[in-house]
C-alpha cells in the first residue's frame, strides 16, 4: 500500500511511519503511543519504588526489608486483635460479673456468651469432649440429658471451675469407686452376677438367676452411691445405670472391667486457667447444647 | 535484520521516529442540525435520569426503604421500583448482563455504534464539557487564539472559570452517584452537615476527579486508547450495519471552489474540501478517510456537511448514515436500500428474538419467584444424640426467609417422621410439639436452631420440613432433610 496513510508527510500526526523493520513483506509501523500513557508508566515505576521503600519488600537473609512505615502482617493482626478486644471489653466485663444462671436466655448478652463459649470450647475442651461436644468412651457427651454431676448452669459452672478429681482443688468434684475385682472385694463370678443385674436393670437383658444373685450383691456393695434403684447419685457423680447412656460401654466385658478395676475420670479445674468471663461463656455454651437443665 | 540496518531504516524514513506523541488539542466547532438536536435531547434525558432517579420515592410499607432505586450494600438488597432483589437472586443481574451482551450485538449490527455516539457517559459528559468550554472561551477559532495567547488576566480568568465549572460538574456527578447507595434525602442532609460517612466523601472526591479528567482533559483519548468498546464493536459491524460514512463515489475528486472548478471544466465531486466535517469532529478525525476506530458515530459531521451542501446547492447526505452495501449499490447507480431492509434482517431479528426471550424469561421468573423460603441444615457434629430414655435427638439449623416487607406468621411442620416432636433450642424441652410457630420479621432471614426427638429405630430416615404461612396470602416451602439414628443399640 502506497496511499497517503503511509506517507509521513500526509499525516498531521506524523505516522504511521515505517520503523525500517520488515519481515516477509510485513512492515513494522510506528503508531506513537500517547505521551500521557508513558507518564502513567513512569508513575507506576515511581509508585513501585516508593512502595518498596515504605513497605517490607526486598528479601534479605533473615527477613525482608522492614520498610519505613514499619508495617508487618503480624503487627496488623496484633492491632486488629487489640481493636476487637477493646470493642468487646465492655461485654466481657459484663460477662465476668453476671450470674449466668439467671441471665435471660434471649438477651443479647446470653447470645454473646454462647458464641464466645463456642470459640472457647474449640480451644480448651474439644481435646476430650470432641468438636461437637459428643464425647467419646470415657468422656461424657455434653449434648444429652444425662449429667454425672448435674446439668444446671450452676452445676456446670462448678464443674468447669473446679474440675473433677483434682487433688489440688478443695472444691473439686470427687468420689472414688472401689476396684471390686483388683482389690479382692468381689470374686469374678460375683462380678458377673452384678453385671447381669445391672444389664437387667437397664433392660438390656432379661431376668436370670445370675441377675437375682447380683441384686443382693448390688444392694450390699453399690447402692450406697448408685442408689437402691440403680438410678445413680449426683453427689458422688455416680451414673444412672438404668438409662440408655453408657460412658464406658454397656456390654458385659466392659461392665465387668468397670466393676473389677473401677473408673476414675478426671477433668482439669479451669478456674485457675480461664478468666471468669470465659468460664461463664463455656457454661452458657454447654448448657444450650440440648441437655441443659 | 541487524541493528545497524534497523537504524538505517529509521533514518531512511526521513523524519526522526517519534515513539510517543503528545495529545493534539481538539477544538470542535459548534454545529446545528438534526443530529445535534437529537444529541441535545438524549443528553437531557440521560442526565435527567442520572440525577433524578435517586430522588424518586416508592412506598414499600414501614419496613423497607421508600427510595425507588436503591442499592443497599449494607443490608444486601437491591430495590428497583416494585422489584426487590436479594443476594441469592443474583442470577437476575447475570440475566441483565446476558441481555446487555445480546443487546450490544443487536444494536451494533443494526445501527452501529450509537451507544458510543449518543448514550455513553463519556460522550455525554464530554459533550457537556465542550459546551462549557465554548461558553467560556468561544468557538473553535477563539479557542485556538486563546491557546496561543500569552498568559494574562483575561486568559487566567477564563481558564479558572472553565476548570472551575468543570470541577463543579464533576462534583455534582460524583455527588449524585452516592445517592444510589443510601437514602438520598438523609444522605444529602448528612453531606451538608458534614457528618456523612467518610466513604461518601471519598467516593465523591474520586468521581469528581475522574469526571473532570475524563470529560475535561482526556476526552477522545479515553475512547481511542482506553476503551475496549470500539475494538469489540468494530468486530461486530458488518457490511449491512449503519455507520457514518463519507460517500467518496459522490464526493471525489474534491473541488476547491465552485467558480474555479466550474471554469476549469473538469469533473469535480460534491466535496468542496471545506473541512467542516473535520472541524466539528470531537475525536479530531477526518471521516473522509473511511470508517475508523476513532469514529464514535456522533453524526455531527453529517450536520456540518449537510449545512455546506445546502449552501452550495447540492443534495444533502454526502456524509450520512449508510451501510457499506448501500454505498456500493449507490456508487453503481442503484437506488438506496430502504432503512427497514437494513434494520430488519435475519441477523438482527435473531438477536432481537434472543434478547427478548431472555427478558421475558426474567420477567416470568420475577413473577413466580417464591416470597417464603425454607432452608434446613442438619447438624454435622454430632449427627445424633442418644437421650437417657433411649430416644434419639437430632439438631437442625433452620433458615426462614421472609421476602415480604411485612412480618409473617408461619408454621413449621414435619412430614414423614412418625412419633417425632420438635422444639426450639431457646425453648424449654417441655414445650415440644409436632409443629412450631414463628413470627418472621419483615424482609429478613431468621435463623432458628431446633431439636427433633424421635424414638430409637432402625437406621436413618429421610423426611421433609414444611413451612406454611398462616396469613391470607398463604404460601409454602418445603425442604428435605434426614433424621440420623445410630445403627447399633447401646
Amino acid at each position: 500500500m502506497t496511499d497517503k496513510k503511509n506517507d509521513p508527510a500526509a499525516n498531521p500526526l506524523g505516522g504511521p511511519q515505517s520503523m525500517g523493520h520488515e519481515w516477509d513483506g510485513i512492515e513494522e509501523l510506528n503508531n506513537p503511543l500517547p505521551r500521557w500513557w508513558l507518564w502513567t508508566f513512569y508513575a507506576t515505576i515511581i509508585f513501585a519504588i516508593a512502595y518498596c521503600v515504605v513497605y517490607p519488600a526486598i528479601p534479605m537473609l533473615n527477613s525482608a526489608t522492614q520498610g519505613t512505615f514499619g508495617w508487618s502482617s503480624r503487627g496488623q493482626l496484633a492491632a486488629e486483635t487489640a481493636k476487637a478486644e477493646a470493642a468487646r471489653a465492655g461485654m466481657m466485663a459484663q460477662l465476668a460479673k453476671v450470674d449466668i444462671a439467671t441471665l435471660d436466655p434471649k438477651s443479647p448478652l446470653m447470645r454473646a456468651a454462647v458464641e464466645g463459649g463456642r470459640a472457647a470450647f474449640r480451644i480448651n475442651c474439644v481435646q476430650c469432649h470432641g468438636s461437637g461436644a459428643a464425647g467419646s468412651k470415657g468422656y461424657p457427651n455434653l449434648n444429652d440429658d444425662e449429667w454425672l454431676w448435674g446439668g444446671t448452669m450452676a452445676d456446670i459452672r462448678q464443674t468447669i471451675t473446679h474440675g473433677i478429681r483434682q487433688p489440688d482443688d478443695a472444691e473439686t468434684r470427687t468420689s472414688q469407686m472401689p476396684a471390686f475385682g483388683r482389690d479382692g472385694i468381689l470374686p469374678p463370678d460375683q462380678i458377673d452376677d452384678v453385671v447381669s443385674f445391672v444389664r437387667h436393670a437397664a433392660r438390656l437383658e432379661g431376668n436370670s438367676a445370675s441377675a437375682r444373685r447380683g441384686a443382693g450383691l448390688f444392694e450390699a456393695n453399690c447402692a450406697v452411691c448408685h442408689g437402691a434403684d440403680a438410678k445413680g447419685g449426683r453427689q458422688f457423680g455416680a451414673p444412672d445405670l438404668t438409662d440408655a447412656i453408657w460412658l464406658y460401654g454397656g456390654d458385659r466385658d466392659t461392665l465387668h472391667q468397670t466393676i473389677a478395676n473401677a473408673r476414675y475420670g478426671v477433668m482439669p479445674a479451669w478456674g485457675n486457667r480461664l478468666d471468669p468471663a470465659t468460664i461463664n461463656m463455656l457454661t452458657a455454651y454447654v448448657h444450650q447444647l440440648g441437655g441443659g437443665e | 535484520m541487524s541493528s545497524h540496518q534497523d537504524r538505517a531504516g529509521v533514518k531512511a524514513g526521513g523524519a526522526k521516529a517519534r515513539l510517543y506523541a503528545r495529545r493534539q488539542d481538539i477544538f470542535p466547532r459548534a454545529v446545528d442540525g438534526f443530529y445535534r438536536r437529537l444529541k441535545w435531547a438524549i443528553m437531557a434525558v440521560t442526565l435527567a435520569i442520572y440525577y433524578v432517579t435517586p430522588w424518586l420515592r416508592w412506598d414499600r410499607g414501614p419496613y423497607a426503604p421508600d427510595q425507588a432505586v436503591l442499592i443497599d450494600l449494607a443490608n444486601r438488597r437491591f430495590y428497583f421500583f416494585s422489584i426487590e432483589i436479594w443476594p441469592h437472586e443474583f442470577y437476575y443481574v447475570a440475566g441483565l448482563l446476558v441481555m446487555a451482551g445480546i443487546g450490544l450485538f443487536l444494536v451494533t449490527s443494526t445501527v452501529g455504534r450509537v451507544w458510543c455516539g449518543y448514550a455513553c457517559p463519556q460522550t455525554v459528559w464530554t459533550d457537556l464539557f465542550l459546551h462549557v468550554e465554548r461558553f467560556i472561551d468561544g468557538d473553535r477559532n477563539a479557542q485556538f487564539r486563546l491557546k496561543k495567547a500569552p498568559w494574562g488576566p483575561a486568559k487566567i480568568v477564563r481558564r479558572v472559570a472553565k476548570h472551575g465549572i468543570w470541577l463543579l460538574i464533576g462534583l455534582l456527578t460524583g455527588g449524585a452517584w452516592i445517592f444510589y447507595f443510601a437514602d438520598a434525602p438523609t444522605l444529602a442532609r448528612a453531606l451538608a452537615e458534614g457528618n456523612a460517612a467518610p466513604i461518601a466523601y471519598a467516593t465523591i472526591a474520586v468521581l469528581t476527579a475522574t469526571t473532570y479528567i475524563f470529560g475535561g482533559l482526556m476526552r477522545e483519548q479515553l475512547c481511542i486508547y482506553m476503551c475496549p468498546w470500539p475494538r469489540i464493536q468494530g468486530a461486530m459491524l458488518d457490511e449491512r450495519s449503519l455507520i457514518v460514512t463519507y460517500k467518496d463515489w459522490r464526493g471525489e475528486p474534491r473541488g476547491h471552489g465552485l467558480k474555479r472548478d466550474a471554469g476549469a471544466g473538469e469533473k469535480v465531486g460534491d466535496c468542496i474540501d471545506c473541512n467542516a466535517c473535520v472541524a466539528v469532529c470531537p475525536t479530531g478525525i477526518d471521516i473522509r478517510d473511511g470508517a475508523q476506530m476513532a469514529c464514535i458515530t456522533c453524526a455531527l459531521c453529517i450536520d456540518a456537511c449537510d449545512q455546506m451542501m445546502a449552501k452550495v446547492g447540492r443534495p444533502r447526505g454526502l456524509i450520512d448514515y449508510a451501510t457499506l452495501e448501500d454505498c456500493k449499490a449507490e456508487a453503481g447507480g442503484a437506488p438506496p436500500v430502504p432503512i427497514r431492509r437494513t434494520v430488519l434482517r435475519p441477523r438482527t431479528l435473531l438477536y432481537f428474538g434472543l434478547w427478548g426471550a431472555v427478558g421475558l424469561a426474567m420477567v416470568f421468573a420475577l413473577g413466580v419467584r417464591p416470597r417464603l423460603d425454607l432452608h434446613v441444615a442438619h447438624d454435622r457434629n454430632p449427627l445424633w444424640v442418644r437421650m437417657a430414655d433411649g430416644s434419639i435427638r437430632n439438631g437442625y439449623t433452620v433458615k426462614l426467609r421472609n421476602m415480604e416487607s411485612r412480618p409473617r406468621d408461619v408454621t413449621l411442620a414435619m412430614e414423614g417422621l412418625p412419633g417425632a416432636a420438635m422444639w426450639g433450642a431457646m425453648q424449654e424441652e417441655g414445650e415440644r410439639s409436632s409443629t412450631l410457630r414463628f413470627t418472621l420479621p419483615p424482609d429478613q432471614v431468621s435463623e432458628q436452631r431446633i431439636f427433633v426427638l424421635a424414638p430409637a429405630g432402625e437406621g436413618s430416615r429421610d423426611f421433609t420440613f414444611v413451612l406454611s404461612a398462616n396469613d391470607r396470602e398463604g404460601g409454602q416451602d418445603r425442604d428435605e432433610s434426614k433424621f440420623e439414628r445410630p445403627e447399633e443399640q447401646p
